[in-house]
């Protein structure tokens, strides 16, 4: 029973997201379980089909779900209620939307609907019965067997529980059809679970637990889930790996590690190990033993050159886990959502990255700015190298791939990089050369203006000719007379 | 003759000049049409322009296309015309992006073509505001700059209805720039990127990939492999593919291709040396309307060669230009294709009588025909081209010096409707020559180093061919004043003459060519009895001269130029090394306009500062040959500032020659050839 009722479970969430709420109303319970039903609800509805959570954080304290137990013995326990305490939280969430349905509600319609429901939550009553009933009869039928029908059953209650979900949806005055006739269901879920829960063995009471706990992950998911989103902004505006997220995944369970938290100075600092005796900082331990043999003999042994690590390692160590010292971070151990950092280098780069200064500057493009040297290095690397820009923004560390992309769309160019344009932009200006042109040839012009006098005068049209072409009129641009067309020739 | 009707017709304005205008009357069509027929010298136009307001503002109004020769006139010149369509900056070899705004700021949208192939010192701005401002211009030409970067190409690219573009040796562009304006010019249907050797695969790729509308595209000598193709044979349109010295392509990539490009109509794979006929034939798989092949300097023309051009059935010409040849491949090219009507074995190894037999006799149609340097053909050849080939227009056989004098015979008797020949280095004698005459339809005809033939030939051909406009008597010793005048009394037309190192020609035949008023290019070296006279006479009758050439005419002196600086307003290019031209000569040659290139090497009479004055006062030069004397005797601030101007100096550092004897020369060079 236990088994099949796990599997009832989950196919149904997984399957239709929610389940009837009349199927609350069936099963003789002490506790409807609708009570369930509340802000939190909502939430759980976004991320319900993401059944992988399931097991994740079995060791959450039972704690948490106290508050909501509390509410659900407040709450009332009449079935028939259920729509108006829908409603009612509706409300809460959302007068203005009551407000606006209100006119639309017509009763006819409801009492129809109210009798189709009666009708299917009779057939979804024999359907448990006939659950029951095989249970007790045949209980020494083969697993298979056992499986196969509850598989045909279930598949039954879903069609039911289906068409019950829609028209209880539909007898709720609200238009948000989708929100209002999914949730309350989801929220009674759960709820079905304690009945059945409590009143059978106390396997069916961890049951019951873990029912509790699957609206608490959703609590605990929603978090993970808006980690998602907020580690996302933190990539785009950094641009760059975060290394010490790489540990996001990490679920050590609590207690199991031992949370250190070192200060800005030390994290600052350049050096980590000091020498006692000088006060000489050193990066490095290993560097540090080096130094300290400078100190006398008795560090010279093999034993003080020794990794220390090396000995230690023998008896089980508390995996150590790092907390960030800036208030309000989210890998400050302060945080409710804390996210603990793996390595003293994960605390140095995170913290460089994220709340200190940007001090080190490119020095190709002169715009991207680093804390973390490393960072720019890595950057320099690719920097100014072959970007190849489109004009849609996108860069290409390939110019095959920017031409597969420009062929790929629609009014996307290749862009030519800015400093190419400016360097022609200012290309040789010639204004002054040219007057130095004129000034010169007009110098010239008087040697040779006596020489073409000689041949002149052969034919009235020569006249016009000579007059055309006087050098000086040739030469100076600024003396341009109408008669002159020397200055162009057509060849047709 | 115009000239001098419109000298009348201005007199005439003038006596009437208290009445109303007379030019008033005719309407706007019928100047226009006027305008439409003056199109044989340019100063034509010009001179039209002059005679009264009302013409000049109609003129102003009809011109559609301008060739300005300086940027400094640019804004007067276009405040003047607005309506220009097609500025051909060609002459100018100074264009900065203060021009090219001028130019976008005048013409705007009425601008549809530009060519900035000879021009420099533009950049990225200039062509900004032209692509900005210009949005109906279609075709730019960029060829040759040499300084343009991704960001100039990437400012084309703003020129969204561009059709056509020219950017042959832009080396510094790279794919990025061409991926801007693949991008960016999507109705490109032409695009040459020869020599732009920062453009590989990808920007080609993106090129075929963006634009569908390519109808063709230059890709020679590009680093490109084979991973650009296959989106290349994708385009729709692509009519016309130039692939000429793509190393990167060879024959494994092209096989591996699945289909070749159905609308190719002009392929050429020159100097590809990776490519066989292998594939080739994978490549023009499926181009059934194949018209054009040029395998210059490619693989060798084998049987299996012609064997994969069996199936291009609208295949019209073929150049082979430099291959291997054998005679089992021409015979099989023989039999394997339809109907050339043009082919080309210039320089080709291994050309022998029976191989061009064969071929020549499958192909009737055939027009053109190239076998130059084939030295190998002999007169069984020429006689089965002759009897074959009747239609031929074009023949070019020069250096062919295994065919014998009669068999020049037999072209002139068979091939009437030649139309240009090319005799250059052959055994042709006056019989020939006279035969030749038949062909009524000549225009150009080259005799150079054609030793046998003399006046008396020559007047056969004046007699006969009088739509001959080019003729070259290079180094073709035996022709003197007769023969010349034969040829200027019958060939009116003649544009374009050569009588280089013939010694015997004098003033006479310059004075008799004096009426070939449509001459443009002369060339008279080595000439040594011709003098500043005929110069002068060539001045006065030929005013639409561009290109002058009399180096080595040691008669020629300051006498001859000034003439030439008065007449010859459109001379381009002039070559005077070797002659008596003084300061004094030269710097009266700086009054044209147009010069631009000038070669004056071991001119006895030019002092540096001589020389200094003719350079500053010559705005138009951009190319001058100096010897290298002058390098160090001319300051070199002076060099600096033409340099900037658009001239490029070329040092010579040659000694003075002396003459050889034409024959003897001939001798050396059969000496040389193997």
């Amino acid at each position: 029973m236990m088994d099949h009722m796990d599997t009832l479970c989950q196919e149904t969430w997984a399957k239709s997201s929610s389940s009837g709420n009349e199927l609350a109303k069936n099963i003789p319970t002490k506790k409807p379980s609708f009570t369930n039903y509340n802000l939190d609800s909502h939430q759980h509805q976004q991320k319900w089909e993401d059944t992988s959570i399931f097991g994740i954080r079995t060791d959450t304290p039972f704690q948490e779900f106290n508050p909501q137990s509390e509410t659900q013995s407040l709450l009332p326990s009449n079935p028939n209620d259920h729509i108006k305490i829908v409603d009612r939280k509706n409300s809460q969430i959302n007068e203005t939307l009551q407000i606006n349905k209100i006119p639309d509600w017509d009763p006819r319609a409801m009492l129809n609907n109210l009798s189709f429901l009666e009708q299917k939550i009779h057939q979804l009553q024999d359907l448990v019965h006939l659950i029951v009933g095989r249970r007790s009869q045949v209980p020494g039928q083969p697993e298979e067997l056992v499986t196969q029908q509850q598989q045909l059953i279930t598949a039954d209650l879903t069609s039911i529980i289906g068409q019950l979900i829609t028209t209880s949806g539909s007898l709720l005055p609200s238009v948000k059809h989708t929100l209002s006739a999914t949730t309350p269901p989801l929220g009674q879920l759960g709820g079905i679970l304690f009945p059945s829960g409590t009143g059978m063995n106390s396997r069916l009471q961890r049951q019951h637990s873990s029912g509790t706990k699957v609206s608490d992950q959703s609590n605990q998911m929603d978090v993970t889930g808006n980690y998602g989103t907020e580690q996302n902004y933190s990539i785009e505006e950094h641009e760059m790996k975060e290394e010490d997220d790489a540990d996001e995944g990490e679920n050590l369970p609590p207690g199991s590690y031992e949370i250190l938290q070192l200060e800005k100075e030390e994290i600052l600092a350049p050096h980590a190990h000091f020498c006692t005796i000088c006060g000489k900082g050193f990066k490095r331990d290993a560097n540090l033993r080096m130094h300290m043999r400078g100190h006398g003999d008795e560090y010279k042994t093999p034993a003080a050159l020794a990794k220390p690590n090396k000995e230690a390692s023998s008896e089980p160590v508390l995996i150590k886990r790092y907390s960030c010292p800036f208030a309000g971070c989210r890998r400050s151990k302060d945080h409710k959502k804390f996210q603990a950092l793996k390595t003293i280098l994960c605390v140095k780069n995170h913290y460089k990255r994220t709340h200190c200064d940007k001090s080190y500057t490119c020095s190709r493009c002169n715009t991207k700015k680093f804390s973390v040297i490393a960072d720019l290095k890595t950057h320099e690397k690719h920097c100014g190298k072959d970007r190849w820009l489109c004009s849609c923004g996108t860069t290409f560390s390939r110019k095959d791939k920017l031409f597969g992309h420009i062929a790929l769309f629609q009014g996307h160019t290749p862009a030519i990089p800015r400093d190419e344009t400016k360097g022609l932009s200012s290309g040789p200006s010639d204004k002054g050369e040219e007057n130095d042109v004129s000034n010169k040839v007009g110098s010239t012009n008087y040697s040779f203006g006596s020489s073409d006098a000689t041949g002149s005068g052969a034919q009235n049209i020569m006249d016009v000719k000579v007059g055309v072409d006087d050098p000086a009129s040739y030469f100076s641009p600024l003396n341009f007379d109408t008669c002159n067309f020397g200055g162009f020739h057509e060849y047709p | 003759m115009k000239r001098q009707k419109m000298t009348i017709e201005f007199d005439d304005n003038n006596s009437n000049k208290s009445n109303n205008n007379l030019f008033d009357l005719l309407s706007e069509e019928i100047v226009f049409a006027i305008l439409d027929l003056l199109n044989t010298n340019p100063l034509d136009r010009k001179s039209f322009s002059l005679v009264c307001k009302s013409v000049y503002n109609l003129e102003s109004k009809h011109r559609k296309t301008l060739k300005p020769l300086r940027q400094e006139h640019l804004p007067r010149i276009l405040n003047r015309y607005p309506h220009i369509s097609h500025l051909d900056l060609s002459l100018c070899p100074r264009i900065n992006d203060n021009s090219l705004t001028v130019i976008s700021n005048a013409c705007k949208d009425s601008l549809r073509s530009i060519d900035l192939s000879r021009s420099r010192f533009f950049s990225y701005n200039g062509l900004m505001s032209l692509a900005l401002n210009c949005k109906n211009l279609v075709d730019v030409d960029l060829s040759n700059a040499t300084e343009l970067r991704d960001a100039a190409a990437a400012a084309v690219a703003e020129a969204k209805n561009l059709e056509r573009l020219w950017l042959g040796r832009c080396k510094l562009i790279t794919d990025m720039g061409i991926g801007c304006i693949a991008v960016g010019c999507k109705k490109l249907r032409l695009i040459s990127l020869k020599w732009c050797l920062g453009v590989t695969d990808l920007g080609v790729d993106l090129i075929a990939v963006k634009c569908k509308e390519i109808r063709s595209l230059d890709l020679s000598y590009l680093p490109i492999t084979n991973k650009c193709l296959p989106s290349i044979l994708k385009l729709q349109y692509l009519e016309d593919l130039a692939m000429e010295g793509c190393f990167g392509i060879d024959d494994d990539s092209l096989t591996a291709l699945k289909h070749g490009c159905k609308s190719l109509k002009r392929l050429d794979m020159s100097s590809c040396q990776n490519i066989s006929y292998v594939g080739l034939s994978s490549l023009i798989s499926g181009a059934g309307g194949l018209e054009q092949l040029t395998l210059a300097y490619g693989c060798p023309v084998t049987p299996a060669l012609a064997n994969s051009l069996k199936n291009l059935s609208a295949l019209q010409s073929v150049k082979l230009d430099g291959c291997m040849v054998t005679s089992a491949g021409l015979k099989a090219l023989g039999n394997c294709l339809i109907s050339l009507r043009e082919l080309s074995l210039s320089k080709c190894l291994g050309v022998t009588d029976e191989g061009l037999s064969s071929l020549v006799t499958k192909h009737r149609e055939l027009r053109k025909l190239d076998i130059t340097c084939c030295r190998k053909i002999t007169d069984a050849s020429i006689a089965h081209i002759s009897s074959s080939c009747g239609n031929l227009t074009s023949l070019r056989m020069e250096s062919c010096t295994l065919v014998s004098r009669e068999a020049f015979v037999l072209i002139g008797q068979r091939c009437q409707f030649l139309e240009e020949l090319d005799l250059t280095d052959n055994e042709i004698d006056d019989e020939g020559l006279k035969s030749i005459s038949r062909c009524s339809k000549l225009s150009s005809l080259k005799l150079g180093i054609c030793l046998n033939i003399s006046d008396e030939g020559l007047a056969y051909i004046g007699m006969h061919c009088s739509k001959l406009t080019e003729l070259d008597l290079y180094r073709s010793a035996e022709i003197t004043d007769a023969g010349i005048l034969a040829i200027a009394s019958g060939c009116h037309d003649l544009e374009m003459i050569n009588m280089s190192y013939c010694r015997d020609i004098t003033d006479s035949s310059l004075i008799s060519l004096s009426k070939c008023a449509r001459l443009n290019t002369f060339e008279s070296r080595g000439c040594p009895l011709i003098t500043s006279l005929g110069i002068a006479a060539i001045a006065v009758g030929c005013k639409q001269l561009t290109k002058l050439d009399i180096k080595k005419c040691h008669n020629i002196d300051d006498n001859g130029m000034l003439p030439l600086a008065h007449f010859s307003q459109n001379l381009r290019q002039i070559t005077l090394s070797y002659s008596s031209v003084t300061d004094v000569g030269l710097l009266s040659l700086a009054s044209i306009s147009c010069l631009q290139n000038m070669t004056v090497l071991h001119l006895k009479g030019l002092t540096p500062s001589g020389l200094a004055a003719a350079l500053l006062a010559c705005g138009g030069l951009t190319k001058v040959k100096l010897h290298v004397a002058f390098k160090s005797l001319l300051p070199h601030p002076l060099f600096e500032h033409l340099e900037a101007r658009g001239c490029v100096f070329e040092w010579r550092d040659k000694q003075f020659q002396a003459e050889l004897d034409p024959k003897c020369w001939k001798l050396q060079l059969e000496d040389m050839i193997p």
